[in-house]
């Protein structure tokens, strides 16, 4: 198995004020990779504040890492010059959560879709390119003839999304990151555009890093989760058992906060009471999530290392202490894998 | 606590919203009718389109031109609102009905610290207040949303997105209204917030005995905050009911699509969205709106707009499946 996209060690730290320097680690040591042979889908799960922007944002090449490296195709991505760089740029596309910010408002909605595909060049003639375009909105759910020639303010935050995921249809990338990228579409709507990212990976082979705070659409089409909390993968392992059987008190907290859709099932009937997080200072040294934790005791202190649990699951929690320590690293290695399968 | 006429605390009837487009009129909510009783969580759901935004403001009167309200009643408590002068209006606005708007976080004025937002309230709706006492009931709403009475002198910009919005609820529950609409109060939060947020929402609710109607789209947090939900398709309501029923036994299909589209955490399986789109308002099918996309379409929905019946006690639907009011299913 050979790594398309892989991101070891990766840091990033914000330092504000000019003499006392505060700093703020958004991402702390995260290690994860994508293979080339078997595509997957990877979902980055956290609030706002976790740092899974910050992490999307270095996986595009679009921010430097403070420490840690990114590869592409096992070369490290900011030795990448010409022609290389531009094939990672093209094979590693993103889809941002904002789709407000992402048009520009003078230019009609066309130009996001026909821009990209003059510049790689993805069709031999005009008309081919049109009906790449009219193709790629149509797999999102849209309208080409209601759709195209309009300007961003005309269409809903709902469509200017979904044409965001045809942009990235159209270039038939091997990496899509896509950052919440069904939070601002209607419910009806959101399954149809996960299912086609579904489909992009069993159908075009494509790779998908989702990153959301949703752990339900989570559950539907990740194989692989990471859940972050303030910059740290706190829980990471294969999906089906993390969301069955969160090992994390943060993972526990979420899947609880989830409002099921179903009367009958109270609340967060499991959860212990709120504490807002709002209000704690992160201690300098130990757990991030101690603050919040109902099961916090003194070693929490010290920053937990991540244990491994029997089904190859990483939890970086003292609970689990009893199990070996282990590497997020050499457990998201490709050889050692097995639990993805 | 009841309403002094011990009925319903708001009564929509035939509520229409149109809007003048290059293209045409637009209905963007059509004969919009319920009750909200003392106490209720009224959940208004539906796609982004179907009008319920449109409905919750024209319930306040604050539906903006092109827009403009053609048809309808609404009872506040007795008091015909839209027979009401603007400034009579406006001394119902937040005292007896109030609104926390779509991104609520973002309706805060960044250059005002949040205590004299919250002060506005006040001064506006209650004569010969004290500065003593605002600042006195500043403390108390801050502390019924679980807020520090410190965040009154802090900038919305200090704030986190949860935060702003329990400033947001703080303003709206202020002056102890009869009814509080909030338009997808949530929508921005991340997941856990959203949950402390709502449960605080609903905890103020009871207090003050206040009908809640709720405008949003998730059905996940409809059935875990509203006692009654409203779906509403293309401008109109088409099912209305208690919460139990609408989830155990939905009556419209597109109601049973939308709760069959959700993604449950028990079980992986294929999402199905609700096939097609919603249609344009200007270009609506003839016959039932939804017949293109509706799993049990029959020749009669091609040509005849179903009707907004009771079908039995407490449930309303617009559908030729119950034409025998209640005969069919």
């Amino acid at each position: 198995m050979s790594a398309i996209l892989e991101a070891d060690r990766l840091t990033r730290i914000f330092t504000r004020g000019l003499f006392n320097k505060v700093e703020n680690v958004a991402v702390n040591e995260i290690s994860l990779q994508i293979n080339d042979d078997a595509p997957s889908i990877t979902v980055i799960a956290g609030e706002s504040g976790s740092g899974k922007t910050t992490l999307a944002s270095m996986l595009l090449g679009f921010m430097r890492p403070t420490s840690g490296v990114i590869r592409y195709r096992d070369r490290e991505i900011y030795s990448l010059k010409g022609r290389d760089w531009r094939e990672f740029r093209r094979n590693v596309q993103p889809i941002f959560q904002d789709p407000f910010e992402v048009f520009n408002p003078v230019y009609r909605v066309d130009r996001i879709l026909t821009q990209p595909a003059q510049l790689y060049n993805i069709a031999e003639s005009e008309e081919e390119a049109r009906e790449l375009v009219e193709e790629a909105l149509r797999q999102v759910g849209l309208r080409p003839a209601e759709t195209l020639g309009r300007f961003p303010h005309q269409l809903s935050g709902g469509q200017r999304q979904r044409i965001t995921v045809a942009r990235a249809f159209l270039l038939k990338p091997k990496v899509i990151v896509a950052d919440e990228p069904v939070s601002m579409i209607d419910a009806s709507l959101r399954a149809t555009v996960l299912e086609s990212l579904r489909e992009l990976k069993t159908e075009l082979g494509i790779s998908i890093i989702y990153i959301t705070h949703d752990l339900t659409t989570a559950y539907q089409v990740g194989d692989t989760i990471y859940v972050l909390y303030r910059g740290s993968v706190v829980e990471a392992g294969n999906v089906e058992s993390v969301v069955q059987s969160p090992s994390h008190p943060y993972t526990q907290l979420l899947m609880g906060s989830i409002p099921v859709p179903d009367p009958r099932v109270p609340w967060g009937e499991n959860l212990a009471p709120i504490t807002s997080g709002d209000e704690f200072e992160v201690s300098v040294d130990g757990c991030a999530f101690a603050p919040r934790c109902p099961h916090a005791f003194d070693r929490c202190e010290i920053d937990p290392p991540h244990y491994r649990l029997e089904d190859d699951r990483a939890v970086k929690c003292f609970l689990h202490e009893d199990h070996p320590v282990t590497g997020l690293e050499s457990l998201m290695r490709a050889e050692d894998r097995s639990f993805i399968a | 606590m009841t309403s002094p006429n011990g009925g319903p605390v708001l009564q929509v009837k035939d509520l229409t919203v149109e809007y003048e487009t290059e293209r045409g009129m637009l209905r963007a909510a059509d004969k919009v009718s319920f009750e909200l009783w003392p106490g209720q969580r009224f959940g208004l759901v539906g796609e982004s389109g179907s009008g319920k935004t449109t409905t919750a403001l024209a319930l306040m009167r604050l539906t903006q031109l092109p827009g403009r309200i053609v048809d309808g009643k609404v009872m506040l408590d007795g008091v015909d609102l839209m027979s009401l002068s603007e400034n009579r209006m406006r001394e119902m606005r937040l005292a007896q009905i109030s609104y926390v708007p779509q991104g609520a976080m973002n309706s805060l004025n960044p250059v005002v610290k949040v205590g004299n937002q919250i002060a506005n309230g006040f001064k506006d709706h209650i004569d010969n207040m004290g500065r003593s006492e605002i600042s006195e009931r500043i403390v108390e709403v801050l502390r019924s949303v679980g807020l520090d009475p410190a965040v009154s002198r802090m900038y919305p910009h200090e704030l986190s997105g949860g935060m702003k919005q329990r400033v947001a609820i703080a303003i709206a529950v202020s002056l102890g209204p009869k009814v509080i609409i909030a338009d997808e109060p949530t929508s921005a939060l991340d997941v856990v917030v959203q949950r402390e947020v709502m449960l605080t929402l609903r905890r103020l609710q009871e207090e003050i005995g206040a009908a809640v109607l709720i405008v949003g789209h998730d059905m996940g947090l409809m059935a875990q905050f509203a006692s009654h939900v409203g779906v509403m398709y293309a401008g109109r309501l088409v099912e209305v009911g208690q919460v139990m029923d609408i989830f155990d036994d939905p009556f419209h299909p597109y109601t049973r699509a939308l709760i069959a589209s959700l993604p449950s955490t028990n079980r992986r399986h294929r999402l199905t969205g609700i096939p097609g789109l919603p249609p344009a308002l200007l270009e609506l099918p003839t016959g039932c709106s939804f017949n293109p996309r509706c799993e049990s379409v029959m020749d009669v929905c091609m040509s005849v707009d179903p009707t907004f019946d009771q079908i039995r006690g407490g449930r309303w639907a617009s559908c030729h499946l119950y034409d025998e009011a209640g005969a069919a299913k």
